[in-house]
């Protein structure tokens, strides 16, 4: 990072750990392909293996149950489309797709495409005030005809206010039909404790570059009894599911960097907690109207995100606020998706509730490992002169 | 920056000055998916694309920032208003007046800056009365004081325009020389929310019922007689000779012109090119770059009456918010609803709207 930058959106990507840099380092002078057969090949298929079992381990689940993708937008695409086309196949009643309102656009998207497509009705089920899954909702589009759902895909923790969801209820709701449940996780490992096989979950998504660990890998943990139509095919890596090169760098750098992360998850989710806390007090004293979005803040994270903190700045516009913070050297997120780089009202907002003035005018803050009391200094310091040039900036 | 040469030269320039530069992308249209693809000089996600890559290149931040419902309210509706009351607007005058130097302006000064700059081919410099003038750039050909004569003081002291001393040839050059990719693009030419140039078609689709009318007569000035039928007038502007769909060539086999518009009863009126001859016009609404005059006169007093057109030596008259122009040089179809921009010398004095011509054939 550069010096006398504050970076607080580590929920976009957060810098990768000196642990993991190593790992991965050690191993891009090797050469193999861990398809090959030879020592090379073996050697390089024993970086893979060894890096698959620590994740496993770390997430406690098998290691036969850990794909390897290029992310979490291919592990989210592979888990949906891969587990609806299979359930589908296997019986054609099985036409619904039930998830939540505020999922990422990686799981959004694919799901919006399968339902443009003719091949799946997708349901969007209403979250809460603070963004969280109704749990009635999600029974009652169960109940009213099960046969026809082929999965449900219920979040972790959402990555705009923080708001951790119900996967456990969704569990026992769908398990009782048999229906899979996948989950995307890529903002939960390493900040509130996540167990693959005490979850009952059959899929979930996780990625490198969220938990400290190199972009453009991923995994997708999915039970073996699952049946997931492949996306990618070619020589048949990862179960058949996956096909591609592996990449034994990038995966050992993952690895290192999800044990690091789940190691420290509890002394992390205390200390980004607190900091957070005093960022959110400050903040809403320098602007007194200012206030949170999403489930109740707490240290141990057990309704949002430790490290989450998405405000409301009434009378301002959200990309205003980020223009005159970025020009401090104080860098943030609207916390919503761009297209054609023009920012949009955030669905997750709006399914919150808030208006579309309301859905404008936020900043997502989210601390790091690498955060620190200064980055909240920071932008404490510098909040309440920035709210009133954005108030005078208004259209 | 609109992802074009010009922009992103205007932007290395002002950055190299000395000053604090921002390079900011309007992006302009309602549905981003809309957007057509390819780069053709502003507007699509590649235009985009290119400048942020000059702002990379520049060293300079980059933002986007969506300006497209202003844009539609106070260009594109003002667009189809205008066509279909009959008259020729200039949409690029109307963003210039209402989005570059208003709307990113006003935002802009709000977040703390001082002023907008462009790539528009224009000179400023502050005269002895300590009023900032507008002049016309050094490369005739390119100069676009014209668009920009919509600006009054207030907008012409916070603007910049860092490529008025240059020709195009040399900014090309300088964008090669600086490592900006865009050195060879190509130059937009058509409104930017028309696709493919096509202002008629676009106008069928989206008047729609709001069309004035779905056809008529097109009919012979001079001896009423109908010619020919049309689709919409709203397709049709005065002075204009192409897409008259009429069979037969004129007795004195010259060609036809379109000489007025009548949207409420849906008649084309056409006849010979000495029929379009203006002598005089009336505008209205008038913005004025520094004071506003009462009486201009003298040779070098001139008008201009569309984009890259002539200058026309002319005698112009202020009275409250009515601009007369006597035209010393005749010009040939012009149309109610485009800008009389009036120069003094190279000295863009102001602009109006003309809403009444007088002609002279």
């Amino acid at each position: 990072m550069s010096p006398g930058v504050h970076y607080l959106d580590h929920a976009a990507t957060t810098p990768m750990v000196p642990v993991a840099i190593e790992a991965m380092a050690q191993h891009l002078r090797d050469v193999g392909n861990p398809s090959s057969l030879h020592a090379s090949g073996r050697n390089a298929r024993r970086v893979v293996e060894e890096s698959r079992e620590t994740i496993a381990q770390a997430l406690n689940c098998r290691p036969g149950e850990v794909v390897f993708t290029s992310g979490g937008t291919e592990a989210d695409n592979l888990a949906l489309k891969g587990v609806h086309w299979a359930r589908h196949a296997a019986d054609p009643r099985r036409t619904r797709i039930l998830t939540t309102a505020v999922e990422h656009h990686a799981v959004l998207d694919p799901l919006v495409w399968l339902a443009e497509t003719g091949a799946a009705e997708v349901e969007l089920l209403p979250v809460d005030s603070t963004g969280r899954l109704e749990v009635g909702a999600l029974a009652a589009a169960i109940e009213r005809d099960p046969a026809s759902v082929s999965l449900v895909s219920v979040m972790w923790a959402n990555n705009e206010v923080g708001t951790l969801q119900p996967v456990e209820d969704a569990v026992a709701l769908a398990g009782t039909h048999g229906i899979p449940v996948h989950t995307d996780a890529v903002q939960a490992v390493g900040a509130v404790p996540v167990d693959f096989a005490a979850s009952g979950v059959d899929a979930l998504t996780l990625t490198g570059h969220k938990v400290g660990g190199p972009y453009g890998v991923g995994a997708l943990l999915v039970g073996r009894e699952v049946e997931v139509t492949a996306l990618v095919h070619g020589g048949g890596q990862e179960r058949d599911i996956r096909s591609g090169t592996i990449d034994p760098p990038a995966i050992a750098g993952f690895a290192t960097a999800v044990e690091l992360a789940v190691k420290q998850q509890a002394e992390h989710a205390a200390r980004v907690g607190e900091l957070r806390a005093d960022l959110v007090r400050r903040v809403i004293q320098a602007v007194p109207d200012a206030h949170l979005h999403g489930g109740a803040p707490d240290p141990l994270g057990v309704h949002r995100l430790p490290g989450n903190a998405h405000l409301g700045f009434p009378g301002c516009e959200g990309d205003s606020l980020l223009m005159l913070l970025d020009a401090r050297g104080i860098e943030c997120s609207t916390g919503s998706a761009c297209s054609a780089g023009v920012p949009q009202p955030s669905h997750v907002l709006l399914a919150m509730g808030c208006d579309d003035d309301q859905a404008r005018h936020s900043l997502r803050f989210s601390l790091g490992h690498t955060s620190t009391q200064a980055d909240v200094d920071a932008v404490v310091e510098a909040i309440g002169p920035v709210v009133e040039r954005a108030r005078a900036a208004r259209m | 920056m609109s992802g074009g040469v010009d922009s992103a030269v205007a932007a290395a320039r002002a950055h190299e000055a000395g000053h604090d530069v921002t390079g900011v992308h309007l992006a302009l249209s309602r549905n981003p998916a809309s957007y057509r693809s390819g780069a053709r000089g502003c507007c699509t996600i590649e235009d985009a694309n290119d400048a942020r890559r000059a702002a990379d290149v520049i060293g300079i931040p980059f933002y986007v920032w969506d300006l497209s419902e202003r844009f539609h309210e106070d260009v594109v509706e003002d667009f189809m208003d205008e066509y279909a009351a009959g008259r020729t607007p200039n949409p690029c005058l109307r963003c210039n007046e209402r989005i570059k130097f208003a709307a990113v302006l006003d935002r802009a000064v709000g977040l703390g800056f001082d002023a907008v700059a462009t790539g528009h081919y224009a000179r400023l410099r502050t005269g002895a009365d300590g009023l900032v003038q507008m002049h016309r750039a050094v490369d005739q050909g390119k100069d676009q004081s014209y668009v920009l004569g919509v600006l009054d003081q207030t907008q012409l002291r916070h603007s910049l325009f860092p490529l008025g001393g240059s020709t195009k040839a040399e900014v090309r050059a300088e964008a090669a020389s600086r490592g900006l990719l865009v050195a060879d693009k190509p130059d937009s030419h058509d409104i930017c929310f028309v696709a493919d140039g096509d202002n008629a078609g676009w106008l069928r689709e989206k008047l729609g019922d709001r069309a004035p009318n779905h056809g008529g007569p097109i009919l012979d000035e001079s001896t009423g007689e109908e010619l020919g039928r049309h689709d919409g007038t709203y397709a049709f502007t005065i002075g204009q000779r192409k897409g008259l769909r009429i069979g037969r060539p004129a007795p004195d086999g010259k060609p036809r012109f379109v000489l007025d518009i009548e949207p409420v009863s849906g008649t084309v009126l056409v006849g010979s090119r000495d029929r379009l001859a203006v002598g005089g016009l009336t505008a209205i609404q008038p913005r004025w770059c520094g004071a506003a005059p009462s009486l201009l006169a003298g040779p070098a007093v001139t008008v201009q009456l569309r984009a890259h057109g002539d200058e026309h030596r002319a005698e112009v008259r202020v009275d409250d918010g009515t601009v007369e122009v006597e035209l010393l040089d005749p010009a040939y179809g012009i149309a109610p609803g485009q800008a009389v921009v009036v120069y003094d010398g190279t000295r863009v004095v102001g602009s109006a709207t003309i809403s009444v011509t007088r002609r002279s054939g």
